[in-house]
């Protein structure tokens, strides 16, 4: 393999995942309002318009950006300015950083070298994933603190504690999918979730994990501070929580990570738990189903229905999210806390306990 | 006897199936889902009056803005009574009277300011005409503007309504 192939396949590789996540970012700004909308039975964004045409408020977005750009970048006079300054990126970069280790499809073959489709195929994916976006809450807390309000400070004081806790839980609800896959590299976890259960059922996540998967959704929601987890940011409560003293561009940074984190948690979730850009009995030569029926299907369109697949599944717990939010009321401080750590922790450790007995005893039996 | 003691009907325990929280996330979520295909396939029947280009229809006897009536040859019904004025509660009208270059009529204002800032929308003023001149059947409600000046509204602005 030459190094400029290389270098040509590793930067094709963070352009093109890079541009679908922060494309994905936008769609998503423009469906949390039509959608929030539709639930809540108004017409919903409808105004911005090019060439008179609005197209459902498509164009929102960009007028957003627009907007953002040419505003005043405002420093409060006793906010700390340099970690002021520094809190939109502590927010922003694990965000982008998270995007490295999902894989977007299988291993594909380009004039003889074997490509992943992911930026770095790293043999730690899931704890580099973790450690990373544990980072985001240095973000949030700074942005508290740094911006010298009171409002902010309850939201930075609030996400600290409820980041914390609930990464607990999260860290222990995956444990039990890496018992069963047998490995932290994502690519390994989502090439195992092609086989099939008891001869029928594809070895997906949510069904040889149902607990972990709810757990880790869970604990998602909370981690990415979204309804009914958002109180470093109850608009009803504290404003916009820690992002108050914010304006412009800056506020722009923290709102496009709060998207990233929903598009990379959507793509974990996904990833872990349904498959990634496994397809539904779908082989590399074609569709092999259970009743010994297989139909062939060319190699480029089983490239393409296995990256539809992985695109269709993060899109849908990307609308989860949105769909959850308009849905259910925000908990209350110590109800969140109460959930956190009296009910996902026991429960997590549970699944750690009965995933690790079943697995000794399909093993004892195998013997 | 207790004074202001009421026992309050508190809701009733919540079962197993509701306390576990899923299912009943489950239903709500098909309750919004169900508003919103509602919405995406019935899109005409959204509530929501698109406000600009869309008005509400004003029931007949709403008191909007004010407009000054014009005889049939244009000029101002007003006689400057001052009746309008007088009866006003939020003192918002000012009338400088003048004499009418018609014999028949005896005055006729030469400034008739109403200040809108001021103006409570009590219609004293229409009930208090002699002549019908003013009125407050636009179906307007005040519309916005950047100064205060724009807000102060002359006879020739009454006039046009």
């Amino acid at each position: 393999m030459t190094p400029l192939f290389d270098l040509a396949v590793s930067v094709a590789r963070v352009a093109v995942f890079l541009t679908f996540c922060l494309t994905l970012v936008v769609v998503l700004t423009w469906l949390e309002r039509k959608g929030a909308a539709y639930i809540q039975d108004r017409r919903g964004p409808n105004r911005a318009r090019i060439l008179g045409l609005t197209l459902g408020g498509i164009f929102h977005p960009l007028a957003d950006a627009l907007k953002f750009l040419f505003k005043e970048d405002f420093i409060p006079d006793n906010a700390h300015r340099l970690f002021y300054q520094m809190a939109p990126m502590f927010a922003l970069a694990p965000a982008l950083m998270t995007i490295a280790v999902i894989p977007f499809g299988p291993p594909v073959t380009i004039a003889g070298h074997k490509v992943a489709l992911q930026i770095a195929d790293l043999n730690v994916g899931i704890l580099y994933l973790f450690a990373i976006s544990g980072m985001t809450v240095y973000g949030v807390v700074l942005a508290g603190w740094a911006s010298n309000s009171k409002y902010p400070l309850l939201g930075g004081l609030r996400s600290s504690a409820q980041m914390l806790s609930y990464e607990v839980s999260m860290g222990l609800s995956v444990v039990g999918i890496l018992m069963v896959f047998r490995s932290v590299q994502l690519s390994e976890i989502a090439r195992g979730q092609g086989e099939l259960l008891l001869g029928f059922l594809p070895k997906w996540g949510v069904f040889v994990q149902p607990l972990g998967f709810i757990l880790f959704l869970v604990a998602l929601y909370a981690e990415a501070n979204r309804t009914p987890f958002d109180l470093p940011e109850g608009e009803s409560e504290l404003v916009a929580g820690y992002h108050t003293e914010y304006g412009s561009f800056k506020f722009s940074m923290f709102m496009m990570a709060e998207y990233l984190h929903m598009v990379v948690g959507s793509a974990v979730l996904a990833t872990l738990f349904f498959g990634g850009w496994q397809f539904p009995y779908l082989a590399d030569t074609g569709f092999l189903f259970p009743g010994g029926i297989s139909l062939a299907v060319p190699a480029w369109a089983v490239l393409v229905l296995r990256i539809g697949s992985f695109v269709a599944k993060t899109l849908f717990f990307c609308w989860l999210y949105i769909w959850v939010r308009w849905t259910i009321p925000r908990f209350r401080y110590d109800q969140v806390m109460r959930l956190g750590w009296k009910v996902m922790l026991p429960l997590a450790l549970l699944n750690i306990f009965v995933t690790g007995l079943v697995l000794l005893l399909i093993d004892r039996g195998g013997v | 006897m207790t004074i202001g003691v009421k026992k309050v009907a508190r809701p009733p325990k919540m079962s197993f199936g509701e306390s576990v929280y899923l299912l009943e996330i489950l239903k709500g979520l098909t309750v919004t889902m169900g508003h919103l295909l509602h919405n995406i396939v019935h899109n005409k029947e959204i509530p929501t009056i698109e406000y600009p280009e869309v008005r509400r229809p004003m029931p007949p006897r709403f008191r909007g803005c004010h407009r000054l009536m014009k005889r049939p040859g244009g000029a101002p019904r007003c006689v400057a009574c001052y009746m309008c004025a007088t009866a006003c509660p939020a003192v918002c009208i000012t009338i400088v009277a003048g004499e009418s270059p018609d014999p028949k009529i005896e005055k006729y204002p030469v400034r008739f300011d109403i200040d809108m800032l001021r103006c409570i929308f009590c219609g004293q003023c229409v009930e208090a005409c002699p002549v019908d001149a003013i009125r407050m059947d636009t179906g307007w409600y005040t519309p916005p503007e950047d100064t205060r000046e724009k807000l102060i509204y002359t006879i020739d602005r009454l006039l046009e309504k």
